[in-house]
């Protein structure tokens, strides 16, 4: 794995030569003419962990799926590792690991079979899965449940488990999806360290969430996606700071919200731009101090009742809702 | 938003990472022989509830037709030698019988359950191998327990019965030995198609109005050639509409196999059993991919 190309934070689009996924113009239609992925082109570089943002139905789950042979594009290409996923798949699946939304856990088999029988469809020799198995269940610290069956597990386990028979075969690019949805918050933090130190080691990680703390404390770099397409691309620092604003404010008030924002846009110092979100105002500011006490003197003056205000510096979700104008949540 | 980068239309020429390791044919074949062997270690693990499952069915059968109807004085095939021989019709019958159901309890109920509820076949299909090739795993695998099961049910289907009656079995080995892998396979076939097209809710569907007509019409209890006096006008009916069912090719086919009595002409046996083999294969294999690939 090349470690220069993905030290920086460098936005630039990247050439296709480094990639490690490239799509094409790919697109999914599903039968009744439901457009899931719509001409998507993407490039990941080797072993950064590349994340997919965006809310259920924006065609993340059906770009993984199409990257990891599962669901046949309408047209566009896909290349992982070097291979057409489209027309050499069962030859792409030897580099491809994969860690689904569900829970696809062999229940015939125990814990430590699981991953020794991963390794086999691999191909691995009996004595080297065998220490493959082994070496999985100390990493992800399940050595005491080897015999247990995969019914047993508690919902982090079986995810740490998924995610371990997803690299037994080492591969070269593994995909999450969703990884954390429905993980309570304890395994969700175990589940980002473990892919915090595969990071760099091992594969490039490709992640689908909607989840934006995931998102940007987990990715090197990532795409937001809405309706099957990208619309925005960069670190996630980058995309915060590509809003503009350093400061934004949530304003609560009875009344005229669109009067309200182009009021707060006027009076408040460095006001880049307002718009009502879900029931609220956000007011972004840029190098304005003393923003609450203007906030609060313009909404009086203009006969506005607050009753609720705060402030936040700007996250993935600003990006979002300034990219889309609705909340990710929604 | 201007810092923003979009991804600009940049056509595709060449990518570098790690490479496969193995061509796709080799990567393959060794995926299919340890996804069988995945199956036979899950087989060997259940071998307590496989043993009675396909035990019990068979010897309830014999047990009845055998020996306790002989005991109350019901007895089915006439008396004497003629029970005797429906002895040998019936025990050909049960193997066959077995075998079919090996392919709905091995093959299609489990994967009635893998697609509607447990998901895990979507991991195996990840192995690196065509997706055809994990359902002819499938296929291959309740294959083998069709075999296992033919070889428990048979001397447990030979003994069982009243000391009155004298089993004549004659073993012809060539059919034997030709008809068993191929009506395994046939029946396994089956079983991929069945669980491929039908939901965990559409199950007694399955068994109440396919598997029993079937079951009760596929010559177990008879031999297909007796059922010549069945008949509307001139036409024998029954011996017509039952060749619609692929069981009785496998009963007339073991009836040839293990006994001296009546049978299908084996012209008809192995090619209709190769038609159907090769029918419910297509139809498994596309109904499979149809459920896992979208």
């Amino acid at each position: 794995m090349d470690e220069d190309t993905h030290s920086g934070s460098d936005t630039g689009a990247l050439g296709p030569s480094e990639a490690v996924i490239c799509c094409e113009r790919l697109t999914k239609v599903y039968p009744g003419d439901i457009l899931a992925v719509d001409r998507l082109d993407l490039a990941v570089r080797p072993g950064e962990i590349f994340g997919l943002l965006g809310p259920n139905g924006a065609g993340k789950t059906t770009t993984a799926g199409m990257l990891t042979t599962r669901i046949i594009p309408t047209s566009g290409k896909a290349i992982v590792a070097g291979i057409d996923v489209v027309r050499h798949p069962a030859l792409a699946k030897q580099v491809l690991g994969v860690v689904p939304q569900t829970n696809t856990l062999d229940r015939s088999l125990n814990v430590w079979e699981n991953l020794y029988f991963h390794g086999r469809f691999f191909g691995m020799g009996a004595k080297e899965a065998r220490a493959a198995a082994d070496a999985g269940l100390v990493t992800f610290r399940l050595t005491e449940r080897a015999k247990a069956p995969v019914m047993a597990l508690s919902g982090g386990m079986a995810q740490r488990l998924m995610v371990a028979r997803a690299i037994v075969h080492r591969p070269s690019v593994l995909f999450l999806d969703e990884p954390t949805a429905g993980l309570d918050p304890q395994s969700r933090i175990a589940l980002w360290e473990i892919l915090g130190k595969l990071h760099g080691e091992g594969p490039t990680i490709f992640v689908s969430t909607h989840n934006m703390e995931e998102a940007d404390s987990l990715c090197d770099r990532l795409a937001i996606m809405d309706h099957g397409r990208i619309l925005a691309l960069d670190t996630p620092e980058g995309l915060k700071a590509s809003v503009g604003a350093d400061t934004i404010v949530s304003v609560t008030a009875a009344g005229d919200m669109a009067a309200l924002s182009r009021l707060l846009e006027e009076r408040v110092d460095g006001a880049l731009r307002a718009q009502p979100v879900g029931g609220a105002i956000q007011l972004h500011v840029k190098g304005a101090t003393g923003v609450l006490p203007q906030v609060v003197t313009a909404a009086e003056r203009g006969g506005f009742t607050i009753t609720d205000l705060s402030i936040a510096e700007p996250s993935l979700e600003t990006v979002f809702i300034s990219l889309t104008g609705k909340d990710l949540r929604d | 938003m201007d810092r923003i980068v979009t991804i600009p239309h940049t056509p595709v020429t060449k990518c570098q990472a790690p490479r496969p390791t193995r061509s796709a044919s080799s990567a393959s074949w060794i995926a299919f022989r340890a996804l069988l062997l995945r199956d036979l270690v899950v087989l060997r693990k259940n071998l307590g509830a496989f043993i009675p499952r396909t035990v019990l069915q068979p010897f309830l059968l014999v047990f009845i037709f055998l020996y306790v109807f002989p005991k109350i004085g019901t007895s089915v095939g006439g008396s004497g030698a003629a029970e005797s021989g429906f002895a040998a019709v019936l025990i050909a019958g049960t193997v066959g019988l077995s075998i079919m159901f090996q392919g709905i309890q091995a093959v299609a109920l489990p994967m009635v359950q893998e697609f509607g509820y447990t998901k895990e076949i979507e991991d195996r299909v990840l192995a690196p191998l065509p997706v055809w090739m994990v359902a002819v795993g499938k296929v291959a695998a309740g294959a083998i327990q069709g075999l296992i099961a033919a070889a428990i049910v048979f001397p447990v289907a030979a003994v069982v019965h009243v000391k009155e009656i004298q089993v004549h079995l004659t073993v012809h080995w060539p059919i034997l030995l030709t008809m068993l892998p191929l009506a395994c396979v046939m029946c396994a076939a089956l079983g991929l198609t069945f669980g491929t097209r039908f939901d965990p809710r559409q199950v007694p569907v399955l068994f109440g109005i396919i598997i029993l007509p079937m079951t009760f019409l596929g010559g177990t209890y008879y031999a297909w050639t007796t059922l010549a006096p069945v008949k509307v006008g001139a036409w024998s009916w029954l011996q017509t509409v039952v060749l619609a069912n692929p069981l009785i090719y496998v009963t007339e086919g073991f009836r040839a196999a293990l006994t001296g009595s009546p049978h299908m002409h084996l012209y008809a046996v192995y090619p209709v059993m190769t038609g159907f083999c090769a029918l419910f294969m297509w139809l498994g294999i596309k109904g499979f991919r149809k459920r896992v690939l979208s």
